[in-house]
């Protein structure tokens, strides 16, 4: 009995804490926790990688920076060469591998994307969808610092992701440093048109990515064609909140 | 083998025709409002130019007499819908339509070399709700962009829009049930029209 009126005063300290009582979700059981990292990597964003990423749109010809883009995404094409394999997808495999050929040897290692030209089409994959191809479910959702929304199954993936990177190639240390920055921020660059687009559409910027997210990557493990989920009309309460649908 | 394939797209071919003939499926629709779109947004130096003002006038013309609007509203508030009084689901249509049709205008400014491909409808018919897929082709990987429509009387209706693999209405299904369950129906409209409204002044 006072066990439960404990835990009662603990979770109104917890939502009162919170600010608003808010809607748990099944997915984000440490919603708390990731939120306060996504705050934190809004803040980093705004304040250095969104400005460094505007300048570079601003100095860098487009052309240059296709190059550049073309240039990682050559090597992204080998893992997802061999993700492909992994998921035992051996066209797409072949494909990619073939992409990656072109790409090396007549796009001067990778800076023009000739595949794509020759109707070679990019399918990419990472270990995060191996995974899930694998039949792992994605788990709670998770913000990690600096690199954003995950799950516990891309969490589990993602290092190997990181891994295959062109310092798998070049050893000089100073090199491969220039290049991962080089990369980020001609990611975030690339990004700029869509983070403008999500600022304007959601109403909860973390729920908003966090729902997103967890979408996409279910829809990424199925191709583009999921099961539907069933039908959830009805939104938890504000407590107890329901077991989760298995996913 | 390659003449029994050539016989079948033919055959495929002139079925797709016959029906089209009967009336509109609502695959053609969603490849002649997408083309209709693309084709315009190419022809106009002022909406490459970011004029955003024409581009909103251009999808109020051109896709929204195809969208059931009411019916992605209601699906977007789930069980609250029943819940809100007419003058407020009024009010929440409006505010949500100048939401989704502003960003939708700006994202289109993107459009320069880009084409829409239909994928292989899946659908009977005598089917009265399909999803049709498309893929927006231009550099880099194709984007996922898919469409549920209803049949309404005799016209195909688009009621939710698959971008990237996520689904309009549930996506804001989620973010609607959060606010309504802390600031309520009318904190609600408030939000959304203080937001359309910051908007309108940038």
């Amino acid at each position: 009995m006072m066990k439960t009126k404990l835990q009662h005063a603990w979770v109104l300290a917890l939502a009162l804490a919170a600010g608003a009582v808010q809607a748990q979700s099944p997915n984000d059981p440490f919603e708390k926790v990731n939120r306060a990292v996504f705050g934190f990597n809004e803040v980093l964003d705004s304040a250095v990688l969104t400005p460094v990423a505007k300048g570079y749109q601003a100095v860098v010809p487009e052309l240059m920076r296709t190059g550049v883009a073309n240039f990682f995404g050559n090597f992204g094409d080998g893992w997802s060469a061999i993700n492909n394999l992994l998921q035992g997808k051996g066209e797409a495999a072949a494909t990619m591998t073939m992409r990656v050929a072109a790409n090396t040897l007549f796009g001067v290692g990778g800076i023009f994307d000739v595949a794509s030209d020759l109707g070679m089409e990019r399918q990419s994959e990472d270990f995060g969808q191996t995974l899930g191809r694998w039949g792992m479910p994605a788990g709670p959702y998770l913000v990690w610092p600096l690199l954003g929304p995950s799950t516990a199954r891309d969490t589990l993936g993602r290092p190997l992701d990181l891994a295959w990177s062109p310092s798998l190639a070049i050893n000089d240390s100073g090199v491969n440093v220039a290049l991962s920055v080089l990369n980020l921020v001609d990611t975030r660059a690339s990004l700029l048109s869509a983070s403008r687009v999500i600022d304007g559409i959601a109403l909860d910027k973390y729920t908003f990515i966090r729902d997103a997210y967890i979408a996409r990557r279910r829809n990424l493990v199925y191709d583009g064609n999921p099961p539907e989920l069933p039908e959830d009309n009805e939104p938890a309460p504000a407590s107890p909140a329901p077991p989760a649908a298995p996913k | 083998m390659l003449s029994l394939k050539r016989t079948l797209a033919g055959l495929v071919m002139s079925v797709a025709a016959v029906t089209a003939m009967a009336q509109t499926t609502p695959d053609a629709l969603i490849k002649q409002v997408s083309t209709d779109v693309i084709d315009t947004i190419k022809a106009d130096k002022a909406i490459q130019a970011g004029d955003l003002g024409k581009i909103i006038a251009l999808v109020d013309a051109k896709v929204m007499p195809h969208v059931n609007f009411q019916r992605m509203t209601a699906s977007s508030l789930g069980r609250h819908w029943r819940t809100a009084t007419p003058e407020q689901q009024k009010k929440l249509q409006d505010e949500f339509k100048t939401l989704l049709v502003r960003t939708y205008a700006g994202a289109l400014t993107q459009v320069k070399d880009q084409t829409v491909q239909l994928k292989p409808l899946r659908a009977a018919a005598e089917d009265t709700e399909v999803v049709v897929r498309t893929e927006v082709k231009g550099k880099g990987e194709p984007i996922q962009l898919d469409y549920r429509l209803e049949k309404a009387d005799a016209a195909w209706k688009i009621y939710d829009v698959n971008v990237l693999g996520v689904w309009l209405v549930e996506q804001y299904r989620g973010q609607f049930s959060q606010d309504i369950g802390s600031i309520g129906i009318d904190g609600l409209i408030t939000k959304l029209a203080d937001r359309n409204k910051s908007a309108s002044k940038s």
